[in-house]
């Protein structure tokens, strides 16, 4: 009962490295879209939309522009996603509604950052330039250290549970080579007894700033099939974004996700205990928790409890983050969303290697940005 | 603590012409807010509309500089770098009797005393060049 009639039909991943010399995001972005048209069996003239991440300080202004030229292509649509870590899912609803308004036919979603030894900061004149850096409070790491003592307090959850979470996440990556944290898995213990960053935030529980790309093809649906891949269908999405900074939350132990999961799971007339796969954006710990209590699948507080009684890996009951999500993979800037679209396209067309879910059939991909604030949900099918 | 403050080098608020009765008022050691004339809600941080009601009529009144801590964070590492020198110190939500969140830092000898739930007071001091609105416990505090 799908609203939509669009698919994924090529995925590009770079390898994610902790740091780039004299190398340009253009180089980066170039890289990803010419290896996800590759993998969608299609030339570069196919390309008829694209859409982009802002780029701060690179290239600041007309990035769609700059892109398809260096590209040397001529989208009918392009346009910048601006919506933090949920950009990646953002763009593919937003390719989505571009196809079936006929603005376009294939639409090219891409991602990318180097990561310099000293990477620029960003100029900012917003309120919380003017509100939250002069208390000191730069930085993201404050603004889910808040949610998680608040989640504590509230709940009882403990840091033993939080860790788990990152242990998780490092034990699937040991199926991903290209994992930052490959052939370095770390027990809950090893996690807490990490350094407390901003409390009761530990090292391991921040997601690796590392370099990388990801892009993604979308196309209509009927054009989809007898390509180089079984297409991914988009068969819900939703979207919410509710706050920019953290005192401005609506709520600190519950996120814009929610309604977002909830008009995701309508669209598609699935429930988050149906899917096959759990990706969910795992920038930090506590953004997992959260993310497993607004999709329903436990009762508010109760995520610890409830991932004590269910398996996480790739033959467990609730596969979740099976490429190691970015708490083990690293985070690519804005990629490191697009990755958890990426490890669900490879699992739903069945060729996630010897990580491969069993029959998996449908994936909840989640994105979320800025201070738990921008919220994208994507609902994927395999092709039937 | 405080004196070490005073010598921070540190990035300050760029305050605007809508935004700048709210430092003005710090500078004398107060909490101002802004409150809509037409729903009566009180706003932060200052704005040119209500975004409650979106009416324009905003005018500034005197704030109890009383709340609760809604939650906290002691920073280990400082995510500006000049704020290292003074960790670990303590982040605040502070959710003020009035009604709006406002972040700031609490002020506490030991991180331990603090407790979400208990009750705040204003206490504004010297960071390097300018005065902040930061927060202590309140002294009848009967944290709940």
């Amino acid at each position: 009962m799908s609203l939509h009639q669009a698919s994924i039909i090529g995925i590009s991943e770079l390898k994610p490295q902790r740091s780039t010399v004299g190398q340009t995001t253009l180089d980066f972005i170039s890289s990803a879209v010419i290896q996800a048209v590759a993998d969608a069996g299609l030339e570069k003239d196919a390309v008829d939309g694209l859409l982009v991440g802002p780029q701060v300080g690179e290239t600041p202004q007309h990035v769609p522009a700059t892109v398809a030229e260096y590209l040397g292509i001529q989208p009918r649509m392009s346009n910048v996603v601006d919506l933090g870590g949920a950009s990646g899912a953002g763009m593919v609803w937003r390719a989505a509604a571009a196809i079936a308004a006929g603005m376009c036919d294939t639409v090219v979603c891409v991602l990318a950052n180097v990561r310099e030894a000293d990477p620029p900061r960003s100029p900012n004149r917003n309120p919380i330039r003017e509100f939250d850096v002069p208390f000191g409070a730069s930085g993201a790491n404050i603004s889910y250290a808040l949610p998680m003592q608040r989640h504590m307090d509230e709940f009882g959850s403990t840091p033993e549970q939080f860790a788990r979470i990152a242990a998780i996440a490092r034990q699937n990556a040991q199926l991903n080579p290209n994992a930052i944290f490959y052939g370095k898995p770390a027990t809950t213990q090893d996690i807490l007894a990490s350094p407390l960053i901003a409390s009761p935030l530990h090292l391991y529980e921040i997601v690796m700033p590392v370099a990388g790309g990801a892009a993604v093809v979308v196309t209509n649906k009927r054009r989809a099939r007898g390509l180089r891949h079984p297409p991914v269908h988009l068969l819900g999405a939703g979207e919410k974004v509710t706050h920019r900074a953290i005192s401005q939350a609506p709520s600190l132990t519950s996120g814009p996700l929610k309604a977002a999961m909830e008009h995701a799971f309508r669209q598609s007339g699935l429930r988050a205990a149906d899917m096959s796969l759990l990706s969910l954006y795992d920038c930090y710990t506590i953004m997992v928790a959260l993310t497993l209590e607004d999709a329903g699948l436990c009762a508010p507080g109760q995520f610890g409890p409830w991932m004590d009684e269910h398996c996480f890996d790739h033959l467990g009951d609730h596969p979740l983050n099976t490429h190691g999500g970015q708490l083990a993979c690293g985070q690519a800037d804005l990629a490191g969303g697009m990755g958890h679209i990426i490890e669900a396209v490879r699992q739903l067309r069945h060729a996630a290697g010897p990580r491969q879910i069993p029959n998996a059939e449908s994936a909840l991909i989640t994105g979320n940005g800025a201070t738990v604030s921008e919220a994208v949900a994507l609902v994927l099918g395999a092709d039937s | 603590m405080t004196a070490l403050l005073a010598h921070l080098q540190v990035p300050g608020p760029f305050p605007n012409p809508v935004t700048r009765p709210f430092w003005d008022a710090v500078q004398n050691h107060q909490l101002a807010l802004q409150r809509c004339a037409d729903c009566r809600k009180w706003v932060f941080y200052a704005r040119h509309h209500c975004p409650h009601c979106w009416s324009q009529t905003l005018s500034w009144e005197a704030a109890s500089g009383k709340g609760v801590l809604k939650s906290f964070s002691v920073i280990h590492r400082a995510g500006h770098s000049a704020w290292q020198a003074a960790t670990p110190y303590l982040i605040a939500l502070v959710q003020l009797d009035e009604g709006p969140t406002m972040l700031s830092q609490l002020l506490v000898d030991d991180p331990t005393q603090a407790r979400i739930g208990g009750a705040v007071s204003l206490r504004c001091v010297q960071v390097g060049e300018r005065m902040l609105p930061f927060f202590e416990p309140s002294g009848d505090d009967h944290a709940n």
